[in-house]
């Protein structure tokens, strides 16, 4: 097999990194590119303009209220998301201690963990527009709901106070699910006498999670981090289905602007890339940034 | 060797083949453009063919798929071909117009008739402003195609250039005539001895009335609540008359400001404060509030003529939407209570690098037919620019009340574009400013200032063409 190695890694290997380099690395080269210019897209002019875009970015109130949207998104919606995973992947594994039988999940583990996917398993589409009925102010789930029990009800996704936290809840809500089997995968990569073990010592459920499993799901969470972390910063598909970042611009992600900018109300292809760009280096350091911050040690079992 | 060193390798293997990429990084901006030159399909010009249209030139034609469907492009698209059989016509229809003719007009190779409508419109101020449509001046003077002794010009409705012109040169064929004015059912005012009112006071009354019976005066597309902008607009324009309008379309300084936006917002902000609008109506989009609308939830509802067909599914039996103007402010307003909001909707265009520009235009002369017209009208339920096409057509209830309201209102009907010239203002900046006033979270006054910062923003943006109009 040894002399046959490289034909079959120049096979395997050459076509991806060209297929990677025509459709990821040149259309990012691309926007760089079309960055510094005016174009206005329905052309072929665009005269260069430096950073001139760059400059009006720093100024566009609208972009700076998206960012902090994102911020918002990044702050909350990774901590949120991991720690309902971590919650649910934990009662699934090890929720229930009753007997002698030791660790087990609790009752009717399978079934949830199954519900628990079902987001993940609907395309991103559904789930707005699915959303979007559960929030109708008048006859949607909630609304109902609410008023069934005397209550009153907010108009969730049309009052700039609550239209936020209504999308923040759908990516949270839709995001659980994997990470529920994520975690549930990791855990069961745990040796079994760690946790009978602990369980001897008389922790409780809350120590077992903080103290044991945490430290020996940190690889995990850490991708987690990550993936929601660039989600955070992207949630495009859902404001834009579900509010169009709207009302009042309470809902706007960076996403959306840039959309918005190319696609939307205007054809500022330029400028929109330029926010693209912006967006392209906000991602890479909280990328980058998440992995560095959450270095530890790695724990090996064997 | 270990999968590390691999890694490496295709990653050194990756840095490598970048600068290739980076030559492939032009290709957006510079590619096409010059292959127009290359194969323009044009025929001779005679009193037969008064476009020069190449009679064996391939015609394709992009048709939003919205509320009008397509079926009556491909009608069009027949009668087309009855007259040049040997034109081969490509037909296409979508709902996502800028995003698969973006690449399309960049590369130079974009399709010969273009129904550029619908929430992925492309903008017009960056078309015209790029000089990507072509000229429909030659049609204009052409002779109608079954209206003898009379050029297009003369078939069309009064103001059917005019939208469609771009300081001065006219670009874009709005096809459709909409009326824009306030809808109630006649069957659910008959049932309840209600009449509509025509005055300001009497309005907030009868929705004070309205609500006593238990029934909300108002709902509105509170996700979309620029539709609420139009009979606001409305208001003030009746009541300072057509200069209000051509203030705000030529981004005045304090156009929406002016004493007549004033007294509108004024009054319009008592439909909130007296609790007249249904509730919930803010987190409705326009489906969701036009459905309520038809079934009884609301009494009146602010939509253009397109209402009728977009809600055929869901609207009762002897319902019969009916559109009246808006309420007139009182005595001292410039315009009468009859004038209405009526304008050419529904636009097309024909790129200027078409390879078939002539049989666009031939196409509109097809669509501006009075066969056509009265095709669409019979098949979509609508009006067209086309005078006189409804002739003989027997109209739906909706469109007939549409009829006889913009009969009524005559050379007093009124309209603006400045969302046409700035399709981000309505879109974006006023939109958000109506979503504020009519969910209460603002007063008037704040209302036309966040609207005037709108106007203000595009005004100072030198990235934007400005367009200016005459009365």
């Amino acid at each position: 097999m040894k002399h046959g190695k490289w034909p079959l890694i120049v096979t395997f290997l050459v076509p991806p990194v060209l297929l990677y380099v025509f459709f990821v690395v040149s259309p990012y080269l691309q926007a760089f590119q079309i960055s510094t210019t005016d174009w206005l897209g329905y052309s072929a002019d665009a005269n260069p303009v430096g950073l001139a875009n760059f400059k009006t970015l720093w100024h566009d109130d609208y972009v700076w209220n998206a960012l902090k949207n994102n911020a918002i998104l990044l702050g909350l919606v990774p901590v949120l998301t991991i720690v309902l995973g971590l919650f649910f992947a934990t009662m699934l594994a090890m929720g229930g201690r009753k007997g002698s039988a030791g660790v087990t999940g609790v009752r009717g583990g399978a079934l949830y963990r199954t519900v628990y996917f079902f987001p993940q398993v609907l395309s991103v589409v559904i789930i707005a527009l699915l959303w979007k009925e559960v929030y109708h102010p008048n006859k949607g789930l909630l609304t109902t709901a609410l008023h069934g029990l005397g209550l009153p009800a907010p108009t969730w996704l049309g009052d700039p106070a609550t239209a936020f936290w209504c999308v923040l809840a759908v990516m949270v809500w839709s995001n659980v699910g994997f990470y529920v089997v994520l975690f549930g995968a990791a855990m069961s990569a745990v040796p079994k006498e760690i946790y009978e073990a602990v369980l001897l010592d008389g922790a409780s459920r809350f120590t077992t999670l903080r103290r044991v499993t945490l430290p020996l799901l940190w690889d995990t969470v850490q991708v987690a981090w990550v993936y929601l972390a660039i989600f955070a910063l992207d949630g495009f598909i859902l404001v834009q289905l579900m509010t169009n970042g709207g009302p009042n611009f309470s809902t706007d992600v960076i996403g959306v602007r840039m959309y918005d900018t190319a696609f939307g109300s205007e054809t500022k292809f330029g400028y929109a890339s330029a926010i693209g760009v912006v967006m392209f280096f906000l991602t890479l350091s909280v990328a980058v940034l998440s992995l560095r911050v959450g270095r530890r040690e790695r724990i090996e079992y064997s | 060797m270990n999968r590390r060193d691999i890694l490496r390798r295709s990653a050194a293997a990756g840095l490598l083949a970048t600068p290739a990429a980076g030559l492939l990084s032009g290709c957006a901006t510079s590619g096409g453009g010059d292959k127009k030159d290359a194969e323009t399909y044009q025929g001779t010009k005679s009193a037969q063919n008064p476009l020069g249209v190449k009679e064996d030139a391939p015609l394709e034609v992009v048709i939003f798929g919205g509320g009008f469907g397509e079926e009556y492009a491909k009608a069009h698209e027949a009668m087309y071909t009855e007259k040049y059989p040997k034109a081969k016509i490509k037909h296409s229809s979508t709902q996502e117009i800028s995003k698969t003719l973006q690449p399309r007009f960049v590369d130079g190779t974009p399709p010969d008739v273009v129904n550029n409508s619908g929430s992925g419109q492309i903008d017009f101020n960056g078309l015209v402003s790029q000089n990507a449509l072509a000229g429909l001046d030659d049609l204009l003077a052409a002779p109608s195609l079954d209206i003898p002794g009379k050029t297009v010009k003369d078939t069309l409705l009064p103001g059917a250039v005019e939208v469609g012109s771009y300081d001065g040169k006219f670009l874009v064929l709005n096809y459709t005539y909409t009326a824009y004015g306030i809808w109630h059912s006649a069957k659910l005012f008959a049932d309840r001895g209600w009449s509509y009112a025509k005055t300001w006071d009497e309005h907030i009354a009868l929705c004070k009335q309205i609500k006593a019976a238990g029934i909300a005066p108002w709902t509105y597309a509170g996700l979309h609540p620029r539709y609420m902008s139009w009979p606001l607009i409305s208001t003030a324009i009746k009541f300072g008359g057509p200069s209000v309008a051509t203030a705000i379309d030529n981004l005045e300084p304090n156009a929406w400001k002016s004493d007549s936006m004033r007294a509108a917002a004024d009054a319009w902000h008592q439909i909130v404060k007296d609790k007249y609008i249904l509730e919930g109506s803010p987190g409705l989009d326009h489906k969701q509030s036009q459905t309520a609308w038809c079934q009884g939830k609301a009494a009146f509802i602010s939509c253009g003529s397109w209402l009728e067909s977009e809600q055929k599914d869901v609207t009762p039996a002897g319902f019969n939407m009916t559109i009246v103007p808006t309420p007139s402010l009182g005595s001292g307003d410039k315009l009468p209570f009859e004038a209405i909001r009526g304008t050419a909707g529904e636009p097309f265009m024909v790129p200027a690098k078409a390879r078939n520009v002539a049989g666009g235009l031939e196409y509109f002369r097809t669509m501006l037919s009075k066969k056509g017209a009265q095709d669409f009208t019979k098949k979509v339920a609508s009006l067209t620019v086309v005078a006189g096409a409804t002739e003989g057509v027997e109209l739906p209830y909706g469109l007939s009340t549409v009829v006889k309201a913009l009969d009524a209102s005559g050379a007093n009907g009124f309209n603006w574009v400045y969302n046409n010239f700035y399709r981000k203002l309505e879109r974006n900046l006023v939109d958000a400013a109506c979503g504020e006033f009519f969910s209460g979270r603002i007063g008037p006054a704040e209302f036309l200032e966040q609207c005037q910062k709108g106007a203000d923003s595009i005004a100072q943006d030198s990235s934007i063409k400005k367009y200016k109009r005459t009365a």
